[in-house]
């Protein structure tokens, strides 16, 4: 059968099992998207910036737990995708990125749109080619999914010159793809495992530390297993946020900068710490060398390079948090209760006791809607089922506290590159993946204008999101920085000069509303929700509220700066 | 903490940009490349790069983890701790004055090296040998004016079966 490269391209897109992909065309894509066309059961969603497609297809690879798809053509498309693809790979997401390219006879001679993206986006993809045989298109795609989807999952990225796309070549479906230098390793050391078993049973102090691994190994039912098997409280990162129930008892609050305080005296007091999917970012551990002063560390990751990177762990384990958390879980059901939860009960009365003295907090007031409020209220009003997206900064820490998830793949942030502009296309992403879900991008009003353009993806494809724009003129978290660390020299953090939300979202033919009075907080939300279409909720909120705790950079996670 | 030499013999596919996924590694993390050497091996899909390192203890763990996630590394062999032979090569243009061509070629004899190129005021040399072989012989010919170098990186192997 001969085929085009374009045909052939699609044909192995959709073998992959992708029904959806994000893209934006130009003359290197033309020919890939006039193929795209011809398929019903390959839905091409038209962004706006190619940064929106890479985020929006991180944003349904979460909520779909698959690999998202994103394809844009050569030179400034394929730069666009840089922050995106670089997101993706802090967080670990699967990701196909296609790019097109000038033909293989200019590559190299600076020709228009021609950018070297394979060397551009080296560092920040977990692989990536250049198809200059077209023999080895088919093959190299399905390698592309294979890689970005199996060990630490992370996006790929394939650059597809014009000349390959319009050969045609007599196509053969690829044999199974096996790669002699990449094998991920999922089974964890037997020894290992009766080691984790002896060192709970040795702990008085243990805490669980989550992280996204957990998340992307759909491990939450185990971690949440053995909390309650061996009465552990749980913490996780801001990624691994959703991994264990946010109503639980065991639950202690996010981890690290702006983490609990109960969360936080916990890993300074705690004797056993196990580390599920982590990888011990700065902004959980803060100053390395007072993290956790008496614990020992069990670390459970599949990635190698995590483990021993920024902290000496005793108890090292690769391996898939699923599947090790089962050998864990098969050997502990074979203790009794007794032996597994040694004097466990002054540990989670001192737990408590932190909970009870220092709880996150705010102080709403008759007069301006304090951002926490809207956050809580949303949760209280969507009951904790929505898919939270967020944009970065503020919006984010209180999304991530206020907002107590309970189910793992609902909460969708740039947690460790911290993408503003990313909330918006992600919920487009997270909607086009489960449209009968409520999703609802928690922004701030700095972020929103980052990826403001894709408003019109939403409308126009029907991807109903709602936005809450935690509205207070200023850049608020380095707004908050300036005033603890900088003596309230607010530079450049004023952006009080913002667009009407309200008139943009009906420009882009959305709807908004904007609120001032606290007492319509509960009022705006619910309508804003039951409104049908894409909806901008403008929440114009206290001007200098910061985030707290803080624990400020290079400080001991127990030295928090408290309200 | 205390660093020392490594010396790393790392397999790779044979493709176009394993060698630049390799040095971003190092310059995007931080590492420090000692000396680098490449070339195919039997396998004329595989080649074998021959790396040397100083770092502490901690960063040649990472290094050797990092070089492993790398897709197109297939193995990765720290020869630092096993016996192994190492050879590297070098040419040096030596200035030759009628009264010390003598002494140049008995310490040439000496390393069993040999002279490849011979003009009216210059000899150049080539010696084989490790690194502390190299330093030995330079340190002798110093005096007699050294004037260009060229040299490999370290080669090696395991003493021991097997790849």
């Amino acid at each position: 059968m001969k085929l085009t490269g374009a045909q052939i391209l699609v044909k192995m897109i959709k073998a992959q099992g992708v029904d959806t992909i994000f893209g934006y065309p130009g003359g290197a894509t033309i020919d890939i998207h006039d193929e795209i066309v011809r398929h019903n059961d390959l839905r091409h969603i038209l962004v706006r910036h190619e940064q929106g497609a890479v985020h929006a297809a991180d944003g349904y690879a979460r909520a779909h737990k698959t690999t998202g798809v994103a394809l844009v053509t050569s030179g400034p498309g394929a730069t666009n995708t840089v922050t995106g693809i670089a997101s993706a790979h802090a967080d670990s997401i699967p990701m196909v990125v296609f790019c097109g390219q000038v033909p293989t006879g200019l590559i190299g001679n600076d020709a228009f749109q021609e950018v070297d993206i394979v060397g551009i986006t080296r560092p920040c993809t977990k692989h990536n080619y250049l198809v200059k045989d077209p023999d080895k298109l088919a093959a190299t795609i399905q390698e592309a999914f294979y890689i970005a989807r199996s060990g630490r999952p992370g996006p790929v990225l394939v650059d597809l010159p014009k000349d390959i796309l319009q050969t045609q070549i007599d196509f053969q479906m690829p044999e199974e793809t096996h790669l002699r230098s990449y094998k991920p390793n999922y089974t964890p050391n037997k020894k290992q495992i009766a080691k984790v078993v002896q060192m709970v049973k040795d702990a008085r102090r243990p805490v669980i530390f989550a992280g996204g691994g957990v998340i992307s190994s759909c491990a939450s039912e185990e971690i949440t297993r053995l909390a309650q098997m061996a009465r552990i409280p749980v913490t996780t990162s801001l990624m691994g946020l959703g991994a264990f129930p946010g109503t639980d008892p065991l639950w202690l609050g996010m981890l690290g900068m702006h983490g609990t305080f109960r969360a936080n005296m916990s890993i300074g007091h705690c004797d056993l710490i196990i580390a599920v999917g982590v990888r011990f970012d700065d902004r959980v551990t803060g100053n390395i060398a007072k993290f956790a002063p008496h614990a020992s560390i069990i670390q459970i990751d599949i990635d190698p390079t995590s483990i021993h990177k920024n902290i000496p762990v005793q108890c090292p384990i690769v391996g898939d948090c699923k599947t090790t958390l089962e050998h864990i879980l098969a050997l502990m059901e074979k203790q009794t209760p007794a032996q597994l939860t040694v004097e466990r009960d002054p540990w989670l009365a001192q737990i408590d006791q932190w909970k009870q003295t220092t709880p996150l907090k705010y102080d709403q007031q008759a007069d301006v809607i304090k951002p926490q409020f809207v956050v809580e209220k949303l949760w209280e009003i969507t009951k904790g089922q929505a898919i939270i997206t967020t944009e970065v900064g503020q919006n984010q820490m209180w999304a991530a506290q206020y907002y107590h998830f309970d189910r793992p793949n609902h909460f969708i942030t740039s947690g460790g590159l911290g993408v503003m502009g990313f909330g918006l296309p992600a919920a487009i992403g997270a909607k086009a993946a489960c449209p009968d879900k409520l999703v609802v991008d928690v922004a701030g009003d700095g972020s929103i204008q980052m990826n403001i353009q894709e408003l019109m993806t939403a409308v126009e494809n029907c991807l109903d999101v709602k936005i809450v724009i935690l509205n207070n003129r200023f850049l608020g978290m380095v707004r908050q920085w300036q005033e603890f660390f900088y003596n309230k020299a607010y530079a450049c953090t004023n952006i009080e000069n913002a667009p009407d939300f309200i008139k943009l979202a009906e420009a882009y033919g959305a709807t908004g509303f904007r609120c001032t009075d606290p007492a319509c907080v509960e009022d705006t939300l619910r309508k804003g929700l039951d409104t049908p279409g894409t909806v901008i909720m403008d929440f114009v909120v206290e001007r200098e509220e910061s985030v707290y705790p803080m624990v400020p950079a290079g400080g001991a996670l127990t030295e928090m700066l408290l309200v | 903490m205390e660093t020392s030499r490594y010396l790393l013999s790392i397999l790779v596919d044979d493709e176009p940009g394993v060698l630049s996924r390799i040095a971003g590694l190092f310059s995007g993390r931080g590492f420090n490349i000692d000396s680098l050497n490449v070339a195919t091996t039997d396998d004329p899909d595989v080649s074998r790069i021959t790396m040397a390192t100083t770092c502490d203890a901690q960063v040649i763990e990472q290094i050797k983890k990092q070089l492993h996630k790398l897709i197109n590394v297939i193995t990765v062999n720290d020869l630092t701790e096993k016996k192994y032979v190492e050879r590297q090569l070098a040419l040096v243009k030596v200035h030759a004055k009628p009264e010390k061509r003598a002494e140049i070629l008995r310490i040439v004899d000496i390393f069993r090296c040999r002279v490849v190129d011979v003009g009216h005021a210059h000899y150049t040399v080539e010696i084989s040998g490790d690194s502390g072989k190299h330093q030995a012989f330079l340190s002798l010919l110093k005096p007699m004016g050294i004037i260009e170098i060229a040299s490999t990186g370290a080669i090696a192997l395991a003493r021991e079966m097997g790849k």
